[in-house]
């Protein structure tokens, strides 16, 4: 990687701290991605990736700034990027997702908050997370009560902190408020990049998005054949570099893998044996560099087929139809299509378990893993029914609770084998 | 052909030998900051064609003696059948973990539960829970049993329970009254994770905690189910990793 401590000093990180990130994150990576045996060759444009998670891609956005582009980070697959492109914004996630700096973060939140919320305040106080330094907005969005609440917290830390509101039901009346603040955010976008959108620039949004989700959607469809062609891992990596990457070049990349696994599935090669029991992993978002709970499935004689998660299927699954002429026609399809998602904050919430089910058939998993981060109500609270409605269905289902620590893995690898023997039986 | 098991557990490590479907040898020692020694001295002088690891050392067995490893809940669940061939609930608490599993007729296991990584309401609990008090494992169960009401322990929690204790006692609340509440909270929070799994028929009860006589008596009393100790609860993961094999 080249020399980048002076970007990283002009964006005000902490580089003893950061090295020490990157140092931890690298090392991890290699043990966990690399070491993995018949990965496919097209994985390598990934590793390239997140060896400049924080080096190559966060030049191309300052670049992108010195053109006068803005950068808008987010947290939630509820923010449009096709709104943001249609400002000629760039759009990143932002980090959430290591055991970084708790200590910090447990100065402004309390210790009972999950794992996500804390990693973000903890990047952000420890000044490690060069993609919030970059943002000129940071979009909050009212999911759950924890990440809602801890936006008051957040707003004074940042430059420009903009948080959404959203629907808990699905109702005429929750669509239309989701409508009015895409409207709104729209609003915002303008007034920060001071460009219009117009239908043009909205389409060309949406279509850079739909090639993106429909990229995601094929190697999904891929992960079916038995033998799996991809490990879980690596397929999780796709997902998470999602949110990082330049869209057109990600859509690429990710679509030569999927040619690379045509191929693959036609020859019957795969990363592990034909019948290798098959899970399902539904729940929580896994945020780059959670990969705790893929590594521990796959390190137990189980291969994972599919993520029924914000970072996965529930994120990438639906398409937004560009069929309307006006700004505002296009709003309402957009709304349209993210209204669709069935994040545990809605209730009730019943086509998330039905869609849990259709995966599961799908893909051909053995059983399902239900994640949850430990103090995420939503998906704590709803992973009850869905575990007997999944069981109930023939589906078994191994219902975990844990968070980015590392101190519970080998309770946790205790109970994955368990599952993994109960599905071989 | 002789088969072992080795049980390498969070307190003791149990070794069983079958020898043509019969057990022949079984033995355990208190788990040392060093398992592996502990199991080369429980495995000293001991004859066996194959053996099967089990227990939180099993991967570090693995790494040894390049042998096959099953997790304690399937060794539980096998282990367990031989003692009683028609056993289709099991309610097993250890040192540091509490596993309730559900069998269907044929023995398979159909389900389980296990608490998370906090080790509230396991075998390590009521040891520190006895000490505390004053008293040995074995006396702690005679007190407990020989108390004439129990007080309410609210907390779970292991750090949180010890403190409890310490201010009930020092409010002058008699320690066999502690010692029987420490109990009840112990099992009403196994009930809970068994009902989970299976909500009537006989229990299995093994582990380390099946020795305690207050506990047996308690959960007998809460679930009105019939409960069975096999004559050594502690060696049933090592049976059935032998019989894994």
């Amino acid at each position: 990687m080249a020399d980048y401590s002076k970007m990283w000093t002009d964006l005000g990180l902490d580089l003893s701290g950061h090295d020490a990130l990157l140092g931890v994150l690298g090392g991890a990576y290699a043990d966990i991605f690399l070491s993995q045996k018949n990965r496919p060759e097209g994985m390598k444009y990934f590793d390239f990736v997140m060896s400049e998670v924080h080096g190559l891609r966060i030049q191309e956005l300052m670049d992108a700034k010195a053109q006068g582009r803005k950068v808008i980070g987010s947290y939630c697959v509820f923010v449009p990027e096709e709104l943001i492109l249609a400002v000629d914004g760039v759009s990143v996630g932002l980090c959430a997702g290591a055991e970084f700096n708790f200590e910090g973060a447990e100065t402004v939140l309390p210790r009972n908050t999950c794992s996500l919320i804390k990693s973000a305040f903890g990047f952000k106080l420890g000044k490690v997370c060069p993609y919030l330094e970059a943002s000129d907005v940071v979009v909050g969005e009212n999911t759950c009560d924890g990440k809602k609440k801890s936006y008051e917290m957040l707003a004074p830390l940042v430059k420009d902190l903009y948080v959404m509101d959203m629907p808990q039901m699905k109702s005429p009346s929750g669509k239309a408020l989701l409508k009015e603040e895409y409207n709104k955010f729209a609003a915002k976008l303008e007034a920060v990049s001071g460009k219009k959108i117009t239908a043009e620039s909205l389409k060309k949004g949406i279509e850079i998005v739909n090639a993106k989700r429909t990229a995601v959607k094929r190697l999904t469809e891929l992960r079916a054949a038995d033998p799996a062609p991809i490990s879980g891992l690596d397929a999780l990596l796709v997902n998470q570099v999602f949110f990082y990457d330049d869209p057109v070049r990600f859509t690429d990349a990710v679509n030569k893998l999927c040619d690379e696994l045509v191929d693959r599935v036609k020859k019957g090669k795969g990363v592990f044996v034909a019948k290798t029991p098959r899970i399902l992993v539904s729940g929580c978002p896994m945020a780059v560099p959670n990969w705790k709970l893929p590594m521990l499935i796959e390190s137990s004689g189980a291969v994972i087929v599919g993520e029924e998660s914000c970072v996965g299927e529930r994120g990438a699954r639906w398409m937004t139809e560009a069929k309307a002429d006006t700004v505002d026609g296009l709003l309402e399809l957009l709304t349209e299509r993210y209204f669709n998602i069935d994040c545990a904050i809605f209730t009730p919430n019943p086509s998330r378990v039905d869609y849990v089910k259709e995966m599961a058939k799908k893909l051909a998993a053995a059983g399902v893993i239900h994640y949850s981060l430990q103090f995420c109500q939503p998906y704590i609270m709803e992973s009850g029914p869905v575990e007997k409605n999944l069981e109930k269905s023939g589906i078994p289902t191994l219902r975990l609770e844990t968070d980015y620590s590392q101190e519970d893995a080998g309770q946790l690898k205790t109970r994955i084998e368990a599952f993994v023997e109960r599905l071989q039986k | 052909m002789k088969c072992a098991g080795i049980d390498i557990g969070s307190r003791t490590v149990k070794l069983a030998v079958f020898d043509n479907g019969k057990l022949i040898l079984s033995r355990k020692a208190v788990t040392s900051y060093n398992p592996l020694e502990t199991a080369w001295e429980l495995m000293d002088g001991v004859a066996f064609d194959t053996i099967t690891a089990t227990g939180y050392g099993r991967h570090l067995m693995k790494g040894h003696l390049d042998c096959p490893v099953v997790s304690e809940i399937t060794a539980f669940a096998r282990g367990a059948r031989y003692f009683a061939a028609d056993c289709g609930a099991i309610l097993d608490i250890g040192g540091q973990d509490t596993k309730a599993i559900a069998l269907d007729r044929e023995g398979t296991m159909s389900k389980f539960e296990m608490n998370d990584k906090c080790a509230a309401g396991t075998g390590r609990f009521l040891e520190v829970m006895a000490t505390a008090l004053g008293f040995t494992l074995e006396e702690f169960s005679q007190a407990a049993l020989a108390a004439s009401k129990p007080v309410k322990i609210n907390s779970m929690c292991t750090v949180f329970a010890e403190s409890e204790v310490i201010s009930l006692t020092s409010q002058g609340v008699a320690r066999e009254e502690v010692a029987m509440g420490i109990h009840k909270a112990i099992v009403s929070r196994s009930v809970g994770l068994l009902r989970r799994v299976s909500p009537e028929g006989p229990v299995f009860f093994a582990g380390g905690v099946a020795l305690n006589a207050c506990v047996r008596k308690l959960l007998e009393d809460k679930t009105r189910r019939t409960v069975f100790v096999p004559p050594d609860p502690q060696i049933v993961g090592a049976v059935g990793a032998a019989l894994g094999a």
